[in-house]
């Protein structure tokens, strides 16, 4: 086990390392030099703009630039916002709970309402629940979810007026927010409503957060149980005179779930980039938002920043996936 | 009374082309203590009729015969529930790919307690005591430490003898072995056919051998059933068969024995098609 | 066999020889016979088939199928309803836009748009994942290594958000946003054709094929890639309603196509401010999408389900 993990830690650092060279081009690749995308429509005095090109190391030989950037990274530096003059890293970290709390939620509502709808399927092979359960998921497998959840907005937020139609909470609570968690600091400030209201807001996002990878789960989950109902030692199992239940909620779940977890890992790049289209629909103040503002608004080490951090996330998240790939599977575990 | 009669059972699997007939009406009698070979090629319904005892064909197989009883007690009319108090308990089954029968992802020890704790009322640790035990019985060194080996960690044989000790763990009276050494080295078969002879003597079960092998048959069984896609060709006990075999698929079946060669070539069943398809001739052409 | 061949008169020899084409010609056909039997029993995936080639058709034949012009702006109809509802005109069936464009028509363009996306897009990450795939799989060593370690960067990447990056980087726009989701797709298409490489080259009719002589461009792409695209050609279809798919949402954050352009994701980002006042705006193109794309994935489906082997069987 310790040297699956090694083994996968020592193959995610080439991929780092390409990682940062891509977040390191991409300000180089852009049109332009930073110092114009700055200064705009204004202009900037050329002999100033050359002592703060020679400050910002842009007149050093490419390798050189590269090698202070990574040192910079390693250090946490990830550049500063020209908008906010904030550090990239310090407004990454005040707004990255927000989109946790949007995407564990999203992630908990699949998993729920996924695994146990597409072994319902399995079980129910060809059945009209099977047919209706599948064709929903195909659906939502093809949602455009930014046009589903105007869709939910016109429906709930207009028509119904139940949910709120932007934001975390509701703008009359004011409270400390110390996690960031938006759903903990409203219970614990004991403001009366602020989780209520924190609820509601939570609630239309995270459905349509969900709407994919609910859709990818559940279909995984039918085809992995599919699978796995045809294997030896289910049969095995039924003929030990075991309860349908314990035959196909431990012997063939156990097994099933191996795949699935792969797939749900997969789900944390989905989530992101759905994030980026819910958070802006919503107007979520999570990282989703910030990076298209920051695009529009030409914050461009602001994206550079968010481009890194987004995929360290991605790539951690993904080790923890194979960690866990690992210890469900007693045949990797065990080599 | 016999231990498990069976009249006229006949098992038909719905596909796509139409309804199949895997078996057309054949009869099983085992007493207690007895060993029944029943042999047959592929395809011939020798593991069909098996898994209906056992409840185990899918939903697309219907399931008719005149008398399905164990010990006197109809099994058709069981509930499933009460179909499973029996299942795994009194009748018992093993199969012939052993790594492929155990779940990948528990422990012997946890797959063998499983049956003892679904049938038995024994505390954790008399269960975990008798798995040690049965581990013991059927022969696998060190079995403290195997209770928490994975079936990927052992060997094809050390699997079989993990499920025959999943099967007799509860001490069954009929035992069921679906091509048990098939997939086994030839080294490994004749061990684990004298530890199920071995356990068979011992307890007094009923044990149905299910095979191909005309030489498992001479060494285990006390009875045989010979049987041809899903017909019944023969039944007789297991000396007269290899002495004077009547019907002409048998004839056939022990001509084709590698010990029956003559010459450079070996004969097959297909060469005494002709004796025994009843299908008339015009038919077929 | 050699003194028999020599013997024969070159008459014979291309007797023999069209017999060889129309048998290979026969088995070309009986395999195709064979797909279409099994993707017909899919309901779904006929269905999806139907209306994809529908629309094609009215893409197509659009300037004749359309009510009116994309971008005639009517002043006496702004946020016109759909005819069916109060105050809906029966010259705009799904009603109009917030400058009096009529919506169906701009649907019916829209629908050229969105294939045309799905085909360009499609085509470069086929053919360039296809190249580097087989490249990197016949090749192994560290050719295989290098290509796998920049698919990998990529992959590490959400879709969208290195698709906004890369439109960053080329400016936004329609061609610009094709290209970023040909690039972003192109890893799947490495992975599977290398995977189905490795899996090929081995077996005895490869080595057949190379001892007979046959050099490494004829080895990798005539010989080995056919037996490959199974599995390419469903990713090809997934990939078609994801394409489409993203390009809707570039265009919904403003940086696909740009407006006027009638593409259905752009029109949905002009419609965004009217969302509680006029549903239609906000409803008809994103549904546009939604079937689209559904239909696209059900004969994904279905081609998966005909062209799997292993699912054949059962």
């Amino acid at each position: 086990m310790l040297r699956f993990l090694v083994g996968r830690i020592g193959l995610l650092i080439p991929t780092f390392i390409g990682v940062t060279l891509v977040a390191f081009s991409f300000i180089r690749l852009l049109p332009g030099d930073p110092l114009d995308l700055l200064a705009g429509e204004r202009g900037i005095d050329p002999e100033r703009k050359a002592e703060l090109l020679r400050q910002m190391g842009f007149d050093k030989p490419m390798w050189q630039q590269y090698l202070m950037y990574l040192g910079d990274i390693l250090q946490g530096d990830l550049g500063t916002s020209f908008v906010s003059k904030k550090p990239v890293l310090t407004e990454f970290l005040t707004l990255f709970p927000a989109t946790v709390e949007l995407a564990l939620c999203a992630i908990l509502l699949a998993v729920l309402l996924g695994i146990p709808a597409g072994i319902f399927a399995a079980v129910k092979r060809g059945s009209f629940f099977d047919q209706s359960i599948m064709g929903t998921a195909l659906v939502g497998y093809s949602m455009p979810i930014f046009w589903w959840g105007l869709l939910l907005i016109i429906l709930f937020s207009g028509i119904l007026q139940w949910t709120p139609v932007s934001g975390r909470i509701s703008l009359i609570y004011f409270f400390p927010q110390d996690t960031g968690f938006m759903l903990i600091d409203s219970l614990r400030s004991g403001e009366k409503g602020a989780f209520a209201s924190a609820v509601r807001h939570l609630i239309l996002p995270s459905v349509v957060l969900a709407t994919i990878p609910l859709a990818v789960i559940a279909r995984q989950t039918r085809s992995a149980m599919l699978e796995v109902l045809g294997e030896d030692y289910v049969r095995t199992a039924r003929a030990k005179g075991l309860s349908p239940l314990r035959v196909i909620g431990l012997h063939a779940l156990r097994n099933a779930l191996i795949p699935v977890i792969t797939t749900i890992g997969l789900q944390v790049g989905v989530l992101l980039a759905g994030a980026i289209l819910t958070e802006t629909i919503f107007s979520w103040p999570g990282i989703g938002k910030w990076l298209v503002d920051s695009i529009s608004r030409r914050d461009y080490f602001v994206v550079q920043g968010a481009l890194l951090l987004i995929a360290a996330i991605v790539m951690i998240v993904n080790l923890i996936v194979d960690v866990l790939y690992g210890l469900v599977n007693p045949r990797i575990r065990h080599t | 009374m016999p231990l498990l009669e069976i009249r006229n059972l006949v098992v038909e699997f719905d596909t796509a082309a139409g309804p199949f007939r895997a078996l057309d009406g054949v009869d099983y009698t085992v007493d207690a203590g007895e060993v029944l070979a029943i042999v047959g090629e592929s395809g011939s319904g020798k593991s069909v009729a098996m898994l209906a005892v056992m409840g185990l064909l899918p939903d697309t197989a219907t399931i008719t015969a005149d008398r399905m009883a164990f010990e006197g007690r109809d099994l058709a009319t069981l509930s499933p529930k009460d179909r499973r108090q029996v299942i795994g308990k009194d009748i018992s089954m093993i199969f012939q790919e052993p790594i492929a029968s155990l779940n990948p992802c528990f422990t012997v020890g946890f797959q063998i307690g499983e049956v003892l704790k679904t049938h038995t009322r024994l505390s954790g640790s008399e269960r975990a005591a008798r798995v040690i035990e049965l581990l013991k019985a059927v022969g696998i060194p060190e079995p403290e430490r195997r209770l928490s080996s994975f079936p990927h960690q052992m060997s094809g044989g050390q699997c079989q003898r993990v499920m025959i000790a999943m099967a007799i763990a509860c001490s069954p009276k009929l035992l069921i072995a679906d091509e048990p050494t098939t997939a086994l080295d030839v080294t490994i078969q004749k061990q684990i056919l004298d530890l199920l002879l071995k356990l068979q003597a011992e307890s007094g079960m009923g044990l149905i051998m299910i095979t191909h092998d005309m030489g498992v048959v001479a060494e285990t069984a006390d009875r045989v059933v010979v049987q041809y896609q899903g017909r019944q060709m023969e039944e007789a006990d297991v000396l007269s068969l290899f002495e004077s075999p009547k019907h002409p698929y048998t004839k056939a079946l022990l001509s084709a024995l590698p010990e029956n060669a003559t010459g450079d070539r070996l004969p097959t069943v297909g060469d005494f098609r002709a004796l025994f398809e009843t299908a008339p001739k015009e038919a077929t052409a | 066999m050699t003194e028999a061949s020599a013997t024969q008169t070159p008459a014979t020899e291309t007797a023999v020889a069209a017999k060889l084409a129309s048998e290979s010609r026969n088995a070309t056909k009986a395999m195709l016979t064979e797909f279409w039997y099994y993707f017909s029993q899919n309901r779904g995936a006929v269905i999806g088939l139907a209306f994809f080639l529908a629309l094609v058709v009215v893409a197509v034949f659009a300037p004749l199928v359309a009510p009116h012009a994309p971008d005639t702006q009517y002043r006496d109809s702004f946020l016109t309803p759909p005819v069916w509802e109060a105050g809906g005109k029966a010259a705009f069936l799904l009603g109009t836009d917030a400058v009096g464009r009529d919506i169906l028509s701009r649907l019916i363009y829209g629908a050229r748009y969105s294939l045309f996306i799905g085909v360009i897009v499609v085509t470069i990450a086929l053919s360039g994942g296809i190249v580097l795939g087989v490249i990197a799989g016949y090749f192994r060593g560290a050719v295989d290594t290098f290509i796998m370690r920049v698919m990998d960067i990529i992959l590490a990447f959400p879709s969208l958000l290195l698709a906004l990056v890369l439109v960053a980087i080329l400016g936004p726009g329609l061609t610009n946003a094709m290209i970023a989701i040909a690039l972003v797709l192109q890893p799947h298409f490495v992975r599977l054709t290398r995977a189905a490489v490795l899996s090929e080259r081995n077996r005895d009719y490869v080595v057949a094929a190379r001892l007979a002589g046959a050099g490494n461009m004829r080895l990798m792409f005539k010989t080995i890639l056919p037996n490959c695209l199974s599995p390419l050609i469903v990713q090809a279809t997934l990939s078609f309603s994801s394409a489409i798919l993203d390009a809707a949402a570039l265009g919904f954050l403003g940086m696909g196509a740009q407006p006027p352009t009638p593409e259905w994701g752009t029109m949905l980002a002009e419609a965004r401010e009217f969302i509680l006042r006029a549903w239609w705006v906000v409803t008809f193109p994103g549904l546009a999408i939604l079937i689209t794309v559904l239909a696209i994935n059900l004969v994904g489906d279905g081609l998966r389900d005909a062209l799997d082997p292993k699912l054949k069987r059962s």
